[in-house]
């Protein structure tokens, strides 16, 4: 094992959690703001890479399908916020999880319907292709580190936006007093659906720019929905910070685990019993982890009771 | 509540009767969707424990239901290879019996229940959601990325297993099977729900505090009623995997969590015969609409969404009247 390589698995695992943070920020904010569970979060990000995978296809520009994906994703989430999940605030959890369940049969069974069950595929703009030569010499992807360096922008740009303007501040007003913010003035119903398609339409960035590196398919949103829970999870519910730490934590967990594990069984057992336990193992390592961080705090890292 | 007895034994007897109907006309693949029903009725009659009883929202029963059927897959395959599952330090061979194999179920469920359990009540609400789906995903990840059992593709059987005095083979009996242990999971859940440790329950979910204000811990009384609830889906399991003859990571896949939670919501949240309404509904919606059109979830969909926003007693609510608590 060359440090060359591993420094690439830690670029990979930074890559896996930037983006998980911007699947985590949404729902964390919605749950924050709205004390909404979303299981629909990952149907936003499918709807984010079909419409980015739809975009290009038709013109061909890498941007414009970025924009397309923001674009169709936060309209999706502002008519279902309208349509649907306005009702579910005051009902309890089991009925937000099972109508949300709903919007996810309803989401993936539509895009089966318009795209085919085929995977579409998004190519890489030509000026990111290839890889680029970082310090040191280690050859990366140069579209994979475009993807950190602009999901730590978005990342900067949304505390930006909750910590220094004033829709952020009505959103932590809103986190701390649903009541006194609407009695203050704010139109509330308005908040909350700016909100949910300012979450949704994070997804939807985030479904854009993987759908570039995997396929674009049906189904695509669940996977991520559920990593997603587990950062919010181990970084405490309603933390952006939380959200932020946890996702750095899960993305790097993962991909170190599945690259380390096999290597570290293989000094105890031949190389392919070591691979299979490692590999097993480590794709349950960071549920091991949520269930350590909830052991020693059971509201995440950065959450309240 | 005698309308919403009448109801339920209309439901039971209609169950019985549509099965014994396919059998004297000869219809096997009617009665095969019959046994689907009483198998998926049973899995959700033990998330309903948990969920109708105890409050506990688990989106990862399909823990419970995969362990029923890879207790079945694991047994019956070294069964049928001839080969023990151990050899040191003692030797266990596999077993073509049902009655084994169910207790096999049983107790792996258990002791899964008791582990994730313990876990996962140590945080409520939201938290117990996301968990207990996200302990559904580690199951799920486990069975796919292990090669043992046949790992991606799963593991198929040739014979279906079992039961003395009975031919399993025939559907018919395969049912009865399938609905006596669907009767004595509901007799148990009333039973449950009546003994001193439901009406526990049932306060610990309508006020913990108070519960634990007169010495009666919900920790402990949700617990068990997490480990009892697994054990009837993980048996439930073992029965679905023997109906198909096959076991996969499916069975272990959130949407088969969402599914049984969803055999419930048709039915009827907090309701005794709610699962078995929502089963039969499901299926007979799945095959219905299955036929109509390849898109059929997103009617199912559409419907799932209606029943939660408008019909909150679920079918049996809009039959039998609402005079059910519901918190």
């Amino acid at each position: 094992m060359s440090a060359v390589l591993f420094i690439e698995q830690v670029l990979n695992g930074l890559q896996l959690g930037v983006m998980l943070f911007l699947m985590a920020a949404g729902l964390t904010l919605i749950f924050g703001v709205m004390g909404l569970i979303n299981l629909a979060h990952g149907s936003l990000y499918m709807v984010g890479a079909f419409a980015a995978a739809a975009v290009a296809g038709a013109t061909g520009s890498f941007l414009l399908a970025l924009m397309a994906s923001l674009a169709a994703a936060a309209a999706a989430g502002a008519v279902v916020e309208v349509l649907v999940i306005r009702r579910l605030y005051a009902r309890d959890h089991l009925d937000q999880v099972l109508a949300t369940f709903a919007l996810i049969l309803i989401f993936s069974e539509g895009t089966r319907w318009i795209f085919g069950s085929f995977p579409l595929f998004l190519d890489i703009p030509a000026v990111l292709s290839g890889p680029v030569t970082l310090p040191g010499g280690i050859a990366y992807p140069k579209y994979r580190l475009a993807i950190i360096l602009a999901g730590l922008a978005v990342a900067g740009g949304l505390y930006l936006l909750i910590t220094r303007t004033r829709i952020g501040i009505q959103i932590r007003a809103g986190e701390a007093d649903r009541e006194m913010i609407a009695a203050l003035g704010v139109d509330i119903s308005k908040l909350y659906t700016l909100v949910f398609a300012l979450g949704a339409a994070l997804a939807g960035f985030a479904g854009a720019l993987v759908g570039a590196i995997q396929s674009v398919q049906v189904g695509m949103g669940e996977p991520v929905l559920i990593l997603a829970f587990v950062v919010i999870v181990i970084g405490g519910i309603g933390s952006i910070k939380g959200a932020f730490v946890g996702a750095l934590l899960v993305g790097m967990t993962d991909t170190l685990g599945r690259f380390l594990l096999p290597g570290l069984f293989g000094l105890m057992m031949d190389p392919s019993a070591a691979t299979t336990v490692g590999s097993a193992l480590a794709s349950m390592l960071i549920y091991v982890l949520m269930a350590l961080v909830l052991l020693v705090r059971p509201t995440g890292l950065y959450g309240t009771a | 509540m005698t309308r919403e007895r009448l109801v339920n034994a209309v439901i039971l007897l209609g169950l019985l009767g549509t099965a014994l109907g396919a059998w004297a006309m000869d219809a096997p693949y009617t009665i095969t969707l019959a046994t689907k029903v009483a198998i998926l009725a049973l899995a959700g009659v033990g998330l309903n424990i948990a969920l109708g009883l105890g409050g506990l929202v688990s989106l990862g029963h399909a823990v419970f239901f995969g362990i029923g059927g890879y207790a079945m897959g694991i047994l019956a395959s070294h069964a049928q290879s001839y080969s023990p599952i151990l050899t040191t330090p003692f030797v266990i061979e596999g077993t073509k019996s049902m009655p084994v194999i169910w207790l096999v179920a049983i107790l792996a469920s258990a002791l899964a229940g008791l582990v994730i359990g313990a876990l996962s009540l140590r945080t409520s609400g939201v938290y117990f959601i996301m968990i207990t789906l996200a302990f559904g995903q580690m199951f799920f990840y486990f069975a796919i990325s292990w090669p043992a059992y046949g790992g991606e593709d799963g593991l198929s059987i040739y014979v279906r297993n079992g039961f003395p005095g009975l031919n399993t083979l025939d559907p018919i009996q395969f049912f009865l099977i399938c609905f006596v242990l669907l009767a004595l999971g509901l007799g148990l859940t009333a039973r449950l729900a009546r003994s001193a440790f439901g009406l526990a329950l049932t306060s610990a979910r309508q006020n913990a505090a108070r519960v634990q204000a007169v010495g009666i811990s919900p920790y402990r009384l949700r617990l068990v009623a997490f480990m009892l609830s697994g054990m009837v889906t993980g048996l439930a399991g073992a029965l679905y995997a023997d109906l198909n003859r096959f076991v996969s990571p499916t069975m272990f896949s959130w949407q088969t969590s969402g599914e049984i939670m969803v055999f419930i919501i048709l039915g009827g949240v907090g309701r005794l015969f709610g699962p078995v309404v929502g089963a039969a509904v499901f299926i007979v919606l799945e095959h219905v609409l299955g036929g109509l059109s390849e898109y059929w979830h997103i009617y199912l969909g559409a419907l799932l969404l209606l029943v939660v926003l408008f019909a909150r007693g679920g079918i049996i609510g809009l039959v039998a009247g609402r005079e059910v608590a519901h918190d």
